[in-house]
């Protein structure tokens, strides 16, 4: 056990975590160069495509230590987005030591400080490294500077390296056999495994990486899950490669896995403690918060035969991305479906692309939401996820939105726009401080509902980059909230409404009827697309009716290429869905949020 | 009864519209001939020694060809392809280069039919679209061709352009009609992606196509020509008795025809290939082999070919018949399987009680107002 060190590399979003653990396993002989490619941890497609890292990836390496012993590190690759800092906590618990990037040319942005502050709850110790140094740009004195400032370190502790060239990866090395501290635990102790992961595999169902935190764990071992309380047969143990090595046991202080047969969601939790059957742990390991979803919207699959597929493809999809929460809805226009929570706009986009790729299933997604609190006038309080959900304005007294406090860090120069966007997202300024001379931290008070949407894009395009943003819920606060629907030829289409603050509705429905107008195919009548408060339309656009085809030459070439377009366009028609007589493309309950 | 279309890649200037493959750098064009001489020799076996019923040279712009080119070309066909005496040999030609000087050579060669890219008789709608002759030209090329005793004359317009009225619309179609000239091919502007005219609607330097003007002036042409006595036998084809384009139409009735030249496809009834659409590529390819080299290794470099499913031949037949005045036929689709027709007699119903399409039998032909959506119609009754 003196051996061996478990940690996990955090950082804001893009400071090179993935690409300094490329280094680590390069340096390690863990990933043979053949292959190795950029990013290695982050095998998922979609992690590739957009090159960021969505899940915590953890992996095994030895390490040969100039003393000459043979140190096993555990590590763990985690995301740096702001929507999956859950990843990030549940990696944590399974650690004794961090590396805490920053960017040199970057500095401290806010997702250093709170994944730092979520490292230093749990007591592990702290590499601080400066990475990244190869660029022209690079502050490193700055930016030295700034972490001595943040954890009260010494500048000879600061690791300089370079992710790209490797510079700085022996001293690296070298600091997390010194520094992080062996795992403690108590090898003749009942077990006490902690699930940190959990991945689904349509073969051998879930796969949970555990954390062995006192006891054994041999394959063939009789084991309970303590929070289910369900018992199974460990029927692999193992650690975590490239691939899954299988292993006869986990000792005390050992990051593997454990697959015990599994299939259904609700049997495994995230957080859990596994024990033995003979002789348990009197008690669970301190599991983990639930996640707290912040923004809901309705999945409803393309065709309503598929409702079943889909629940089976979301249950599964869960096994994977435990922050991932529905329950079952129904609408009027779209039939049978689930309200889903997600953690922000980029985790709903991930979802709704991993269940089109990894499950085929095709879906329509309504217009997220937060979730309000309802206060009717006979003084009932109701939970609102759904516009759908909103009491009539005859019963309804009150209602209240969530908050968050938003912490922008940012450069001097642009605290003025980003004031002015705080304004226009209807927040106020709590504080405003100076981390350094041209580092300034600015607190907001802000309805999440303003953030969960374009924020975060519009802050990057007004300070070019230069502030980085995360926040914390502050609780509910009364607001003036109006349900705003889309009608289409004077159809409510439920799927498209939204909540909205009173002040915002007008403008807000006169981008999504003028969005909707470029959307919706042009059909053989006129399409009347409206929104509406109650009973009053405050915007409108109209589709002319469609009176003619390009029916353009179709000799020789154009056969071909004509039958391809039509072809594609029919495909296209097949995701569609009917309301009345109007066919809405499933591209449209999509782009409709891309408001600018 | 299999045709032959040849592309020549040269224009004079680029049409703001085009989106054809051509280059208006003549500087490759003699190593260019070279090539499709070669193509038309290597490809030969192709139609199996089946007598050429026509010959198509379209391009860009074939008017191009000096006389010694043309020559070597038709030289090259006659001596590799059994010709009919009476195939139908056409050159498209723009009326910039159609002098009288010009229409005599043209006389000299096998070329019987004419197809003159007029477009308007307007002078701001040839500066819209950038081509490279003038109204004036436009009226007395045709007058020339017919001094020459060119009769079977086509005509190609363009509708629907911002710049042209309806009463221009008119004047084109009537100028036309009362030149007595037998066929007429005319096209709605479109706007191609990619092209000049995308790039000028897009920044709002001209106005995009109007529908309801297209559709109308659309409407107009179908009455006039109905008027003058011409059959409306493809959505953009008019003729007078005896006049059909037969090369055009044998793409519309699945007949066999070989392309030569960059871009050029081929159809041999179940398989279609085509040539690359650059003439770099297309001259460095054919020159880089020697026989007794098979065409075959060329796949990729030279030209790419996909063999048709039933699905895509089905999806092909319904769509280019029902644009044909000799209609869809039930027993046609029924050869390429049951469930084909199944599928078509369930998507036509509806285009028939709109009246859009009109029932006469196994026959299914389009009416008035289906020939305005003669795409979607098709689209809907697809397999995919
Ligand atoms: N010049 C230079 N670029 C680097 C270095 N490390 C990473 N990068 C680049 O920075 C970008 C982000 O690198 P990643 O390793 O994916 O960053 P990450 O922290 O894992 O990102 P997330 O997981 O999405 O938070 C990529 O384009 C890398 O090529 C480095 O040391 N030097
Ligand atoms: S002449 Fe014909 S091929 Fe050439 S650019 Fe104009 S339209 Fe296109
Ligand atoms: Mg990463």
């Amino acid at each position: 056990m003196k051996n061996i060190r478990n940690f996990c590399v955090i950082a804001h979003i893009d400071h090179g975590k993935s690409t300094l653990s490329d280094r680590l396993l390069e340096y390690t002989k863990t990933i043979s160069a053949r292959d190795m490619k950029e990013q290695t941890l982050d095998d998922m497609d979609l992690e590739r495509e957009r090159g960021i890292t969505i899940k915590s990836h953890a992996i095994q390496m030895k390490y040969v230590h100039a003393d000459g012993q043979v140190y096993t590190f555990n590590m763990i690759d985690t995301p740096g987005h702001v929507d999956f800092s859950y990843e990030v906590s549940r990696s944590i618990a399974a650690c004794e030591g961090a590396l805490l990037l920053v960017d040199a040319s970057q500095g401290i942005q806010a997702q250093t400080i709170s994944n730092l502050y979520l490292a230093i709850e749990h007591d592990l110790e702290i590499i601080p490294i400066v990475n990244k140094i190869d660029m022209e740009s690079a502050m490193v004195d700055e930016v030295s500077d700034q972490i001595i400032d943040l954890i009260g370190c010494k500048r000879e502790e600061i690791i300089l390296a370079s992710g790209r060239t490797g510079k700085g990866v022996p001293d690296l090395l070298d600091a997390i056999v010194n520094r992080i501290p062996a795992p403690k635990g108590d090898p003749e102790a009942p077990l006490q495994a902690l699930i940190f992961d959990s991945i689904f595999n349509s073969f051998r169902g879930v796969i949970a990486s555990i954390r062995i935190m006192n006891g054994t764990l041999r394959q063939g071992d009789r084991v309970r899950f303590m929070n289910t309380g369900k018992e199974y047969s460990a029927d692999e143990v193992g650690i975590l490669q490239l691939s899954n090595v299988p292993k006869t046991e986990l000792l005390t202080g050992d990051v593997g896995y454990v697959i015990t047969g599994i299939k259904i969601s609700k049997e495994i939790k995230v957080g859990d403690t596994i024990t033995k059957v003979e002789n348990p742990s009197p008690e669970a390991i301190k599991g983990f918060e639930d996640v707290k979803p912040m923004v809901f919207a309705g999945i409803f699959p393309l065709d309503n035969d598929d409702f079943e597929d889909l629940r089976d493809s979301l249950e599964k999809l869960q096994l994977n991305d435990a922050s991932l929460v529905f329950e079952p809805e129904s609408s009027a226009a779209l039939g049978f479906g689930f309200r889903c929570g997600f953690l922000g706009m980029l985790h709903l986009e991930i979802v709704q692309e991993r269940l089109a790729r990894e499950f085929n299933q095709d879906v329509i997604t309504t217009i997220p939401n937060v979730s309000y609190i309802a206060y009717t006038k006979r003084g009932e309080q109701l939970t609102v996820r759904n516009p759908a959900d909103l009491p009539d304005p005859t019963v309804l007294d009150y209602v209240e939105e969530p908050y968050i406090q938003a912490q922008v860090i940012t450069k001097p120069e642009y605290i003025g726009s980003i004031m002015t966007l705080c304004m226009e997202k209807r927040g106020l300024l709590a504080k405003q401080h100076y981390l350094t001379e041209n580092r300034v931290e600015l607190l907001f008070e802000i309805p999440l509902a303003e953030i969960v949407f374009d924020f975060y894009d519009r802050l990057k395009s007004i300070s070019r980059g230069y502030a980085s943003f995360d926040y914390s819920p502050i609780g509910y606060r009364q607001s003036e909230l109006v349900r705003l629907d889309i009608k289409l030829n004077a159809e409510n289409v439920d799927a498209l409404s939204a909540l909205v603050h009173r002040d915002k509705a007008e403008p807000f429905g006169r981008k999504i009827c003028k969005k909707l107008k470029d959307l919706l195919p042009r059909q053989q009548f006129v399409i009347a697309i409206q929104a509406a408060i109650g009973a009053k339309i405050i915007a409108r656009e109209t589709i002319s009716a469609m009176r003619k085809d390009v029916t353009a030459k179709c000799y020789g070439g154009d056969i071909s290429r004509k039958r391809k377009l039509l072809e594609k366009q029919k495909e296209g028609k097949k995701r569609m869905r009917q309301f009345g007589k109007i066919e809405v493309p499933q591209k449209a309950f999509l782009d409709v949020l891309k408001l600018d | 009864m299999p045709g032959i279309y040849l592309h020549i890649p040269f224009c004079k200037q680029a049409c703001h519209y085009c989106n054809f493959h051509f280059s208006t750098s003549l500087k490759q064009k003699d190593a260019l001939l070279e090539a499709m001489l070669r193509e038309l020799e290597w490809r030969r076996e192709e139609l199996k020694g089946e007598e050429v019923q026509t010959i198509y040279l379209g391009g860009g712009t074939p008017s191009l060809l000096d006389e010694s080119e043309l020559r070597r070309l038709f030289d090259t066909i006659y001596k590799w392809y059994p010709v009919a005496p009476d195939a139908e040999v056409t050159l498209e030609a723009n009326p910039d280069d159609l002098t009288a000087a010009k229409l005599q050579v043209l006389r000299h060669t096998p070329v019987n039919r004419l197809s003159i890219g007029v477009q308007s008789f307007a002078e701001a709608d040839l500066r819209l679209m950038n081509r490279a002759h003038n109204a004036v030209e436009a009226r007395t090329c045709i007058e020339q061709a017919l001094a020459a005793g060119f009769s079977n004359l086509t005509v190609d317009l363009i509708y629907g352009s911002p710049t042209t009225s309806d009463a221009q619309w008119e004047t084109n179609v009537r100028t036309l009609t009362e030149l007595g000239i037998p066929h007429l091919s005319c096209y709605c502007l479109t706007v191609e992606p990619k092209t000049a005219l995308d790039f000028f609607v897009q920044k709002g330097k001209t106005p995009p196509v109007d529908e309801e003007q297209a559709s109308r002036q659309f409407e107009m042409l179908m009455d006039i020509m109905e008027a003058e006595g011409y059959e409306h036998y493809e959505i953009s084809n008019f003729a007078r008795p005896g006049f059909y384009s037969r090369h055009n139409a044998s793409y519309w009735q699945g007949v066999t025809y070989l392309g030569i030249g960059p871009s050029a496809h081929s159809f041999d009834g179940r398989q279609r290939k085509w040539n690359v659409a650059n003439n770099a590529k297309y001259i460095k390819s054919l020159l880089s082999i020697a026989p007794p080299t098979e065409i075959s290794i060329l796949e990729g470099d030279l030209f790419e070919k996909e063999t048709l499913t039933a699905a895509q031949r089905y999806n092909e037949y319904v769509m280019i018949s029902l644009r044909t005045s000799w209609g869809c036929r039930l027993d046609v689709i029924r050869a390429l399987g049951p469930r084909f027709e199944q599928l078509f007699l369930k998507g036509i119903r509806d285009f028939i009680l709109q009246d859009a399409v009109q029932q006469e039998g196994e026959v299914f032909r389009l009416t008035r107002p289906g020939k305005l959506i003669a795409d979607r119609i098709a689209m809907e009754l697809f397999e995919v």
